[in-house]
């Protein structure tokens, strides 16, 4: 692969963070740490920021977002009011236990970093460099690929703080855990946010995370997670999206897996302005099993790009890839599935679906379900689908005296409903399928209380406390 | 039952070319090494009007810009594109105005091929035209056929006697610079075959291409034009061998379809070029550009394949479905063994409205190949009510080898619908289990599933080639099949 020569405005501005900040990059770190961060620096400085010239991103043009102007590179101060005012969860019955997270930063008005009595750990990363630096530099950054990913590479090297989970050996961990990450500054802000999870041997985790945007300001995210599942751990991951339309989210997530653990990974796609979600699944044991499933409703003219690349390395693995998308109005989709089976992956099941349903002749979609198959003693398929609503389907609603309008409603809504279903935290479901309705009809933008009033310029939210008091 | 399968794929990666012999024939051969002298010299050999030779070395000033392309799932070894012969011809001794004229070694040649010239226009009615080095030896049939108008000769011949269709059309389908291949091949290509079916008229008999490799180093670089104008129907076949060498030899050619409203082309492939011996050593490298067009509307492109030959394989025969209610078809089986590499798939870019594509591909790979499917289907803004069809299967034999698949989708309206679906599996046990219950050895099992595995695609062939195809799935699974 080739990668032309680039310089962008944003590269060179986060470059030049990099230098400015250094002392404040490295407050938390220790040398070895920060040789990390150095080395994936200079990894970036090689890469440059990818354009459409790279096989990952050829259906992603992110060339106006590079050149965009940001007043803040590294920091974000935010501002917020109260912590729990805006923090709140409009998930009725569901009982979690909530993080906060504003701009990238961890938020909390008790400590940083909570000890439970069970060992597990939750909280700040900032924190977590300081306080657990010995399970910090076991993980960070061994799985993320520097040498791969522009994004992940600059993340590396600048990411400050996002949410740290440590779940050690043996403990089930009844309770969700909920990140609620939400954008809102008065600037224009670009940030890096690193997020670590490490599960041990025989645990149980349920993470729900949530990216919402509060006002109308751009913003350029990065986000990287790292996730390490033990032996025999189980992880049922929700990825909750519904930001702004002028917001930009590059996020990718890594999963490394040892043997017999047990993946669940829902990516929910709501709202946005370019959303690039990439999932490398490396399934580094034995009978591990992963399902990855996303949903994307996108109109206007936004974007989104799923990619999953999974990586089979060991035999009687199994993983399972169901993506479906409505695309209205100019919105666009791309799809790459990446499917590696090793040579001595024998006995692997792999499958890759990813159906699209374009309402107007404005929305595009781009997908590539690509299979590398080294083994042979394997079963592997892959299917994509492009098409509108199924015009007798239609009829026989219409027949029956249903309108044009809630036949296509019910349609829409049964496809997507295929997704939902696999949500397996029933008030998450319940809550998924009313918003789901919603966006359907149009209406997310308009419900009170909720914080996903995506398409609303009028609302307005003050908070005043300043983020570094907290 | 562990054992002897191991044994039957021991003795696939086995197998032999059959195909191997050299004919001593005395050749005329150019220089060795591409310069623009050597563009001049092929075109003055070949006695050709200017704006061929214009067109020729505009092709070679693109090709020397432009590289190789490596995004392929290939490993294509250096080429030295100035260690090839690009010219080399059965010399001359007179025009042949019959068949028994034809130089004896040449038609002891087809004879081992199966395909006797003489016998072939006797018996099966199919019109040959055979090219042997790149260039066309004798074409049979000629006269039947022009009788109804069509012409169907070598592609020098045209450029003589129809120098009008081939400016018109050469180069309208595949543009010299669209690819590193194509650019080769344009500025080189020595001859190949043409064949324009005028407005109306069914051609009566298949017409058919064979072609050879013989002589050493040389590189075959020929280009088939086919026109089928309003209402028109051909069914055209080509089969390809080359002998056995250490060395790798290039074929790069060009295939170009045009059919105008209401015509039907069928273009059936059985390749078996040299697939080099079971260390890798030797064979073709098969970078072939196909594509048709369809510019009327209800016109139907049809390609069918067997791809069981050559070291490394590139090719991907595609359909611009212009026309309204056009319609594309690719059916395609690829065996690769031993080192082959195959990379090969179809495009169908929808651009009229109400077009249809149907994509049915089926590759088995064993030994320590590799065999990819690579398509592309683009449905454009205006080609509304479209539909696509695609099927990608792959059979793995043996756990050295690769199945790969690179689907490509790109929709761009609501209304037209898009279904990819592929498998990669290996020989089910639960098959095998039931076909042994019933008494049938496992090596008869195993042609049993792979030929009905593939049957879907040789059942597109015409008669004399799924006969041919399928004795060829045989031998390049050898000891597999019964």
């Amino acid at each position: 692969m080739k990668n032309i020569e680039n310089s962008f405005p944003l590269s060179d501005k986060l470059i030049n963070n990099f230098e400015v900040y250094q002392d404040d990059i490295k407050r938390n770190d220790d040398e070895e740490i920060f040789n990390v961060r150095k080395k994936a620096f200079d990894q970036f400085l090689k890469l440059g920021l990818p354009t459409q010239a790279l096989e990952d991103w050829r259906n992603t043009d992110l060339t106006d977002v590079y050149k965009e102007e940001y007043q803040h590179y590294y920091d974000n101060p935010g501002i917020v009011e109260d912590v729990d005012k805006v923090f709140q969860c409009n998930v009725p019955h569901l009982d979690t236990i909530m993080l906060a997270m504003l701009n990238g930063r961890y938020v909390s008005k008790d400590e940083a970093l909570v000890k439970l009595e069970n060992g597990v750990i939750y909280g700040s990363f900032a924190a977590a460099l300081q306080q657990y630096p010995d399970i910090v530099a076991a993980h960070f950054a061994q799985y993320a690929d520097a040498s791969k990913s522009a994004f992940t590479a600059i993340n590396t090297a600048m990411a400050q703080d996002g949410f740290f989970i440590y779940v050690p050996d043996g403990v089930e961990f009844k309770k969700p855990l909920q990140i609620v990450n939400i954008i809102n500054h008065d600037k224009n802000i670009c940030l890096q946010t690193r997020n670590l999870i490490v599960l041990g041997k025989n645990t149980k985790l349920c993470l729900i995370h949530c990216d919402d945007s509060y006002n109308h300001q751009k913003s350029l995210s990065n986000t990287v997670s790292e996730i390490v599942l033990g032996e025999n751990a189980i992880l049922d991951h929700y990825k909750m999206q519904n930001v702004n339309n002028a917001s930009t989210i590059i996020n990718a997530t890594y999963f490394e897996m040892k043997d017999n653990a047990q993946l669940s990974s829902n990516g929910l796609s709501l709202n946005g302005g370019i959303l690039k979600n990439s999932n490398y699944v490396k399934m580094n044991g034995r009978a591990c099993e992963c399902n990855i499933y996303g949903l994307y409703l996108m109109d206007k003219k936004q974007h989104i790009d799923n990619l999953v690349f999974i990586d089979h390395l060991y035999p009687n693995c199994n993983s399972r890839e169901l993506f479906k998308g409505i695309l209205d109005d100019s919105a666009t989709a791309v799809f790459n599935g990446h499917v590696v089976v090793h040579k001595d992956a024998q006995k692997t099941n792999a499958f890759q679906s990813n159906k699209n349903i374009l309402l107007t002749d404005k929305a595009k979609v781009n997908t590539k379900p690509f299979l590398e198959i080294y083994a042979d003693d394997v079963k592997c398929s892959h299917g994509a689908t492009v098409g509108q609503l199924d015009n007798e389907a239609m009829f026989y609603i219409r027949s029956r005296g249903i309108s044009e309008h809630n036949a296509k409603m019910l349609l829409m809504y049964a496809f997507a409903d295929e997704v939902i279903q696999k949500i397996s935290v029933l008030p998450l479901r319940y809550r998924t399928e009313d918003m789901v309705k919603r966006r359907l009809r149009g209406e997310l933008s308009v419900c009170d209380q909720c914080v996903l009033h995506c398409s609303t310029p009028e609302k307005e939210y003050n908070f005043e406390i300043d983020l570094t008091k907290v | 039952m562990e054992k002897e399968k191991n044994h039957i794929l021991k003795e696939v990666t086995n197998s032999e070319y059959k195909w191997g012999f050299v004919t001593d024939i005395e050749m005329d051969t150019a220089t060795v090494g591409l310069t623009e002298d050597t563009v001049r010299f092929i075109s003055a050999k070949k006695n050709e009007p200017e704006f061929l030779l214009e067109y020729r070395l505009k092709a070679y000033k693109k090709w020397l810009e432009m590289e190789q392309p490596q995004w392929a799932h290939l490993k294509i070894p250096i080429i030295n594109y100035q260690d090839i012969i690009y010219y080399a011809a059965p010399k001359k001794k007179k025009e042949l105005s019959s068949l028994d004229e034809v130089d004896p070694a040449l038609l002891e040649t087809f004879k081992k091929l199966g395909i006797s010239l003489d016998e072939q226009k006797k018996l099966s009615g199919v019109a040959v035209d055979a090219v042997i080095d790149s260039v066309s030896v004798k074409t049979t049939f000629t006269e039947t056929l022009s009788k109804q108008g069509i012409i169907f000769c070598s592609f020098s011949d045209a450029v003589q006697n129809h120098p009008d269709l081939v400016k018109q059309y050469m180069g309208s389908v595949v543009p010299y610079g669209d690819n590193y291949f194509a650019a080769l091949n344009s500025a080189v290509f020595s001859d190949g075959s043409f064949c324009y079916i005028p407005k109306g008229v069914r051609c009566p008999v298949e017409l058919s291409t064979y072609f050879r490799i013989n002589a050493a180093n040389t590189g075959q670089f020929e280009r088939t034009l086919i026109i089928a104008d309003e209402g028109a129907y051909v069914s055209y076949m080509e089969g390809c061998t080359a002998p056995q060498r250490d060395e790798n030899q290039l074929h790069a050619a060009i295939v170009e379809i045009v059919a105008m409203k209401d015509a039907e082309v069928k273009y059936s492939t059985v390749q078996n070029w040299y697939p080099g011996d079971k260390n890798g050593l030797g064979g073709i490298f098969n970078f072939v550009t196909k594509r048709g067009i369809c510019k009327g509307s209800n016109s139907k492109i049809s390609w069918t394949q067997v791809e069981t030959g050559s070291a490394i394989t590139w090719k991907y025969p595609s359909c611009i479905l212009l026309g309204d209610h056009s319609v594309g078809e690719f059916y395609s089986v690829a065996i690769t063994n031993n080192h082959q590499q195959a990379d090969t798939g179809s495009k169908m870019i929808h651009l009229g409205k109400n077009t249809k594509s149907t994509i049915i591909s089926k590759g088995i790979s064993a030994g320590f190949s590799n065999n990819s499917y690579r398509g592309l289907v683009k449905i454009a803004k205006n080609a509304t009510n479209s539909r696509n069809y695609s099927q990608c299967d792959s059979l793995l034999m043996g756990d050295k080898c690769g199945a790969h698949t690179w689907p490509y989708i790109k929709a761009e309206n609501s209304s037209s619908i898009i279904e990819h679906e592929a498998t990669t599996s290996k020989i089910s046990e639960d098959q095998l289990f039931y076909c042994q219950q019933r008494g049938i050895s496992t090596e008869s099992a195993i042609g049993l599933i792979v030929n009905g595995y593939a049957k879907e695609v040789l059942n597109k062939l015409p008669m004399e080639f799924a006969v041919e195809a399928q004795k060829l799935l045989s031998i390049s699974l050898e000891g597999s099949v019964g």
